[in-house]
């Protein structure tokens, strides 16, 4: 147990910023032990940057670095990742 | 012109000497505790601190050992990327210059590695002559895990990430290696008072 | 529209204050018209974002606590002693304002009467605010489903919508309250940390499968988790929103 420890929930608004649409509902694989859930309950740290962890082996699955006018992304730790298309405007 | 909210003003001090500060940074009453991950524990008894890498004879401490080892007490700024700064922290710990008296090394690199996977790169230059610590204790007290204990890194001229918490060792090496953030949009180097936050910084 | 809450653009609005209300010593609730808001569903929060003159910004994210209602929105807030964001949402901030926010987002922890129950709902402290949105989107609709609140509180006055949270229950809604430091004379109610004895006495057994939101400090929400899937509920229906280490 962490105290520091936040859900995936916690970074909606910076994950909406940085894909376009709400991926909390998005389903992630993690590219170390294969689990897969809804990006809404991963762990969630914030350091210098955001860092997104398999709530199941601690694997780093994203890292998020938010500057003024552009965002780093790095999703190596990612084996998937899918999210329902909603139809209409 | 942006909105601004009124009667905002935030919770940083501002009656410091703007000398001391580095651009774009404010200054904190408080320590705030950012981490990359879960807080590491590990046990003393199997702690250890270690430099590898390109040396002839990789020493190694236990943490007795490291604790018997000379100390100093500094107090110095302290400069963390998301923008907060604290003044005249005060930290005890090993100079960086005595683990590395006697190594052998043409190596010009070092990579910080700590429990928990973080890494962080800074050219050897800028662990020594005095400019960097292995430290545990802070404000007189043993250093606490949300803070980087047993012991982290102080490395005070850099901005803070180059300190890393949870620290068990020094890898020296001929080649560069960028860390843990620096392979994710920050700047490779690190210096507050050039604003070096990002790539291209 | 059904999907506007999750889809669309998100982007930083200018909300209006109407109003600062009192829910007890520590806490308000901030009444807000946001000109563009698309609706929202119950559990999702919002990003706010203060600039001071020199641009020094801070941004931290609260609760929806109110049920849709056009572009009204309502935000509890506790004020945190050391805070940087609570202390000015809870005593500078006045109706006339404007505050600066985008949402709604967070999708994952969100309940709607479709889901239907049985639910069970445990909140420590401030992280009831998004579950008192649940309830008071349930008691709009008209619903009977079987809802459960379970709210761990440090003391009687601490406790946020007490009135109204005892006014709701009945017609499918339980509240159970735990006080953990101090409870008024008289009190026959829980009087410790949320355990799997109380889970279980007011929770839906997990053969019913219920849905499951946890929402308060850290410490609580990973307990409370943890206890929950050992008293045999499964994980994929156990949503949590931990709060950080202090909550709020």
């Amino acid at each position: 147990m962490d105290a520091l420890t936040l859900d995936g929930n916690a970074v909606a608004g910076l994950l909406h910023e940085v894909f376009g649409t709400e991926m909390t509902v998005a389903t992630g694989t993690c590219g170390s032990c294969g689990a897969s859930g809804q990006i809404g309950a991963v762990h969630v740290f914030r350091s210098a940057g955001v860092v997104l962890r398999c709530s199941w082996c601690g694997n780093v699955l994203a890292k998020i670095v938010r500057q003024e006018m552009q965002a780093c992304v790095d999703l190596s730790g990612l084996s998937g990742l899918a999210y329902v298309h909603h139809t209409g405007a | 012109m942006s909105f601004v909210s009124r009667g905002f003003h935030g919770r940083r001090r501002e009656d410091v000497d703007a000398s001391r500060v580095p651009p774009g940074q404010y200054v904190t009453p408080d320590y705030p505790v950012l981490s990359a991950g879960p807080t590491p524990h590990t046990p003393l008894e199997s702690w250890d601190f270690s430099i590898v890498g390109e040396v002839d004879d990789p020493p190694r401490w236990s943490w007795e050992e490291f604790r018997a080892l000379p100390s100093e007490e500094v107090t110095v700024d302290i400069h963390c990327v998301t923008k907060w700064s604290k003044l005249d922290t005060s930290w005890r710990g090993v100079a960086i210059d005595t683990l590395l008296e006697g190594v052998q090394t043409s190596a010009g690199h070092v990579i910080q590695y700590s429990d928990g996977g973080y890494t962080t790169n800074v050219p050897l230059e800028d662990v020594t002559g005095g400019k960097a610590w292995i430290v545990y204790e802070y404000d007189g007290e043993p250093l606490e895990p949300e803070h980087g204990g047993p012991a982290r890194m102080l490395l005070p001229h850099l901005y803070f990430w180059k300190s890393a918490k949870w620290i068990r060792g020094l890898r020296l090496q001929s080649e560069d290696e960028p860390g843990f953030w620096e392979t994710n949009g920050y700047n490779n180097y690190g210096d507050p008072w050039k604003e070096q936050r990002y790539w291209g910084d | 529209m059904e999907g506007a809450a999750l889809l669309g653009r998100l982007t930083w609005q200018l909300a209006d204050v109407l109003d600062v209300v009192v829910e007890n010593a520590r806490v308000k609730t901030l009444a807000l018209d946001v000109p563009e808001w698309p609706g929202h569903k119950t559990g999702q929060h919002v990003d706010v974002r203060l600039t001071a003159e020199d641009g020094y910004r801070a941004e931290r994210s609260y609760s929806i606590a109110s049920a849709p209602s056009g572009t009204r929105i309502e935000l509890t807030v506790e004020c945190l002693e050391d805070g940087e964001v609570s202390p000015y949402l809870s005593d500078e901030l006045r109706p006339g304002d404007k505050l600066e926010l985008r949402g709604p987002v967070g999708g994952y922890f969100v309940w709607e009467p479709a889901l239907g129950g049985p639910v069970l709902l445990v909140g420590g402290g401030s992280g009831v605010v998004p579950l008192m949105a649940m309830i008071r989107e349930r008691a709009a609709a008209g619903s009977d489903v079987d809802m459960r609140l379970l709210y761990s509180s440090r003391s009687w006055d601490d406790v946020i919508y007490r009135d109204e949270l005892g006014r709701l229950a009945g017609r499918g809604l339980t509240v159970a309250h735990t006080l953990t430091r101090s409870q008024p004379d008289g009190w026959n109610g829980y009087a410790r940390r949320v355990d799997a004895e109380m889970l279980t006495d007011v929770g839906p057994a997990s053969g019913d499968r219920p849905h499951v939101y946890v929402c308060g400090p850290t410490p609580l929400v990973e307990a409370v988790a943890a206890t929950l899937v050992e008293l045999g509920h499964e994980p994929q229906r156990i949503k949590t929103e931990r709060f950080g280490p202090t909550g709020g």
